[in-house]
């Protein structure tokens, strides 16, 4: 029984992992064959590197999906907050209303939005289709993401703590910041990291709101695909695979060294 | 920790090394060195150029840096991957640009629908290297809007040392052969596979009639039991791994799937002399633009001879430039491939904006087709 669980274990690692290992080993081709093997070569990176179109992507892409992460896990949190406090009710309309942007298929946010900034900028002269757009767009789809996140935490939280600090003659800002905020970091963090993962990830609703000045790698990528894409594509994927295992550990390590504290001083 | 500090040490290692062998590469001793002209002074305009991905040398020669160098005009350059995605974002309203680069038919639409701005030639000067057979084409009659920049026809790819000649030089009835049954790909796209059904009858790839648009259909029908599968870009890896005999596909894919790196020197090309698609990829400028001038500057330094002659080597499609045609390595220039003799080029037709109801028939059967 025990072998056929890690039988099973090993199938499914394989599955999940097996397109990543071959991405990576043909970053390595030395030829811009997909299925052949021709000897190993750096030359993949070397051209990426120099590739000043993937590279502008890059950094859009990357000052996106960290902005909109940051700004939608501010707007998030506080929104959350003020759903918490709301009677049973009304935070649950909230809630609903809250999961709509969710369960939407991405290509009605995508075009709803595209089609509101096409308006606003053609009646008023504002937001012309670009980077602001882009960030906005991204907000907008991220923040449900961090309220879904955050809420749980407020709920383990114990109110009376955060009463309690209030009585011992804390201002409420500094209640909520010494009191109620290290309480649902973990939630604000898991948030955040899921709005920057989303953003990253997303390619629908970065098509149609990207406007002429910021392309967004997934778009790129995507607009490539009519040659045969060039391995340049594995090597990146190969060097932010890398960087997002290497974030992943750093997480993993902070968090366990921080239990193993705990433990020792309890 | 130390673990980890030396794993974040590797990588960054890793990207330093990336970063150098960068910088000691680049040469091509026949590249044109736009250095050596004087670089001008920074103008303030940004030009927006919506192009095909993979579509501009930015290796050999960096196109767009070579403008910005030699005009003081910056360049927001972003690609699209298909006419009709490019139609949707520019004609909602999605994004704004100055120059773009679609298709024959694409063209013929937009300048019907007033979204094209007449091209003063006085700034494009290097439309004279043009060749006169790809101007004054149907979808801009008396070329008033466009500058050709490649073009095409569609072949059929063979691998020699599998598939006999005589079995193939028979128009394009290969493609309907039991002999290869499992072995022959078919275009994943409907314009391009009715191209071919229809050629096969003898009848217009731009009919409007719906009987010989249920007849191309019926052919295709016939022929997808035999086929390996429908392919888009997938075509390279199956014909170059030879897991796939016959394809139809455009005719510069020769530059990679025969001459390309990976490609496969067993493979051929041949056009049917019956009838094929002929395109043309051609440049025009968005009537909204707001630096029209600029906007022809660009398309008049395509038309140099050193870029275009950059670009066909980069893009690996037929250049119209008469200049850069010669300038090219004989082996592509002359290449019948790529430049196909007269008597093959007279048969060839253009793709026409299909009206609504005919592209209704044409994606209901072709939706029938791929079930």
């Amino acid at each position: 029984m025990k072998t056929l669980s890690k039988v099973y274990n090993g199938l499914i690692f394989a599955f999940l992992y097996a397109p990543i290992v071959v991405l990576i080993v043909f970053s390595f081709n030395s030829t811009s064959s997909r299925v052949k093997w021709s000897g190993f070569s750096l030359r993949w990176y070397e051209k990426l590197f120099g590739n000043a179109e993937i590279l502008d992507c890059l950094k859009v892409t990357l000052e996106i999906a960290l902005l909109s992460a940051l700004i939608a896990t501010v707007i998030g949190v506080l929104s959350a907050l003020g759903i918490f406090a709301m009677n049973g009710k009304l935070r649950k309309a909230f809630l609903a209303v809250n999961n709509i942007p969710m369960v939407n298929p991405e290509i009605v946010t995508g075009i709803s939005l595209m089609l509101l900034f096409v308006f606003v900028y053609r009646s008023v002269g504002l937001l012309q289709p670009g980077f602001t757009t882009l960030l906005i767009a991204h907000i907008t789809f991220n923040i449900p993401y961090v309220i879904l996140q955050v809420m749980p935490k407020l709920r383990q939280l114990d109110p009376r703590l955060y009463e309690a600090a209030l009585d011992l003659g804390c201002p409420p800002t500094r209640a909520f910041c010494k009191v109620v905020l290290p309480e649902i970091v973990p939630g604000v963090l898991t948030g955040a990291l899921m709005a920057f993962t989303m953003s990253l990830d997303d390619f629908v609703i970065s098509y149609f709101n990207s406007g002429s000045s910021a392309q967004t790698l997934s778009v790129l990528i995507y607009n490539m695909t009519k040659k045969p894409i060039t391995p340049e594509i594995n090597a990146l994927s190969t060097l932010m695979f890398g960087s997002i295992m290497v974030l992943l550990l750093v997480i993993n390590i902070r968090q366990i060294k921080d239990m193993g504290q705990k433990a020792n001083r309890s | 920790m130390k673990k980890l500090l030396a794993l974040l040490l590797c990588l960054a290692t890793a990207l330093v090394f990336a970063g150098c062998i960068n910088g000691g590469t680049n040469g091509d001793s026949d590249a044109w060195d736009y250095t050596t002209e004087p670089k001008h002074e920074p103008t303030g305009v940004t030009l927006n150029v919506y192009n095909w991905g993979e579509y501009i040398d930015d290796e050999v020669l960096d196109v767009n840096a070579a403008f910005t160098y030699l005009t003081g005009i910056e360049v927001n350059y972003k690609t699209f991957e298909n006419n009709e995605a490019m139609y949707a974002i520019l004609s909602s309203g999605a994004a704004e640009y100055d120059v773009v680069c679609p298709s024959d038919y694409m063209m013929g639409k937009m300048i019907s629908e007033g979204m094209m701005k007449k091209l003063n030639f006085d700034n494009i000067p290097n439309y004279r290297y043009i060749g006169e057979e790809y101007k004054n084409l149907p979808y801009d009659p008396n070329n008033e809007y466009s500058v050709p920049y490649t073009w095409g026809t569609v072949g059929i790819f063979y691998n020699s040392n599998y598939v006999s000649e005589e079995d193939v030089h028979q128009n394009w009835d290969i493609l309907w052969n039991e002999k290869y049954k499992g072995k022959i790909l078919m275009f994943d796209n409907p314009r391009d596979a009715f191209m071919i059904a229809l050629q096969k009858l003898g009848y217009s790839i731009n009919t409007t009639n719906e009987n010989e648009w249920n007849e191309a259909y019926e052919l295709l029908a016939k022929q997808k039991p035999l086929l390996n599968q429908y392919v888009n870009d997938g075509v390279y890896d199956m014909m170059t791994g030879e897991e796939a005999w016959i394809a139809p596909y455009y005719a510069g894919d020769a530059n990679i799937m025969i001459y390309g790196d990976a490609g496969n020197e067993a493979i051929k090309f041949y056009i049917p002399e019956d009838g094929t698609n002929f395109f043309v990829d051609a440049w025009g400028v968005l009537k909204d633009s707001k630096h029209p001038d600029e906007a022809e500057a660009y398309i008049n330094f395509l038309c140099r001879t050193e870029v275009a002659k950059a670009n066909a080597e980069y893009i690996g499609y037929s250049t119209p430039h008469v200049e850069a045609r010669k300038v090219l390595d004989p082996a592509v220039g002359e290449n019948p491939y790529f430049y196909p003799p007269e008597n093959v080029m007279k048969n060839t037709d253009m793709y026409l904006q299909l009206d609504d109801a005919t592209n209704k028939i044409q994606s209901d059967l072709w939706l029938k087709l791929r079930q």
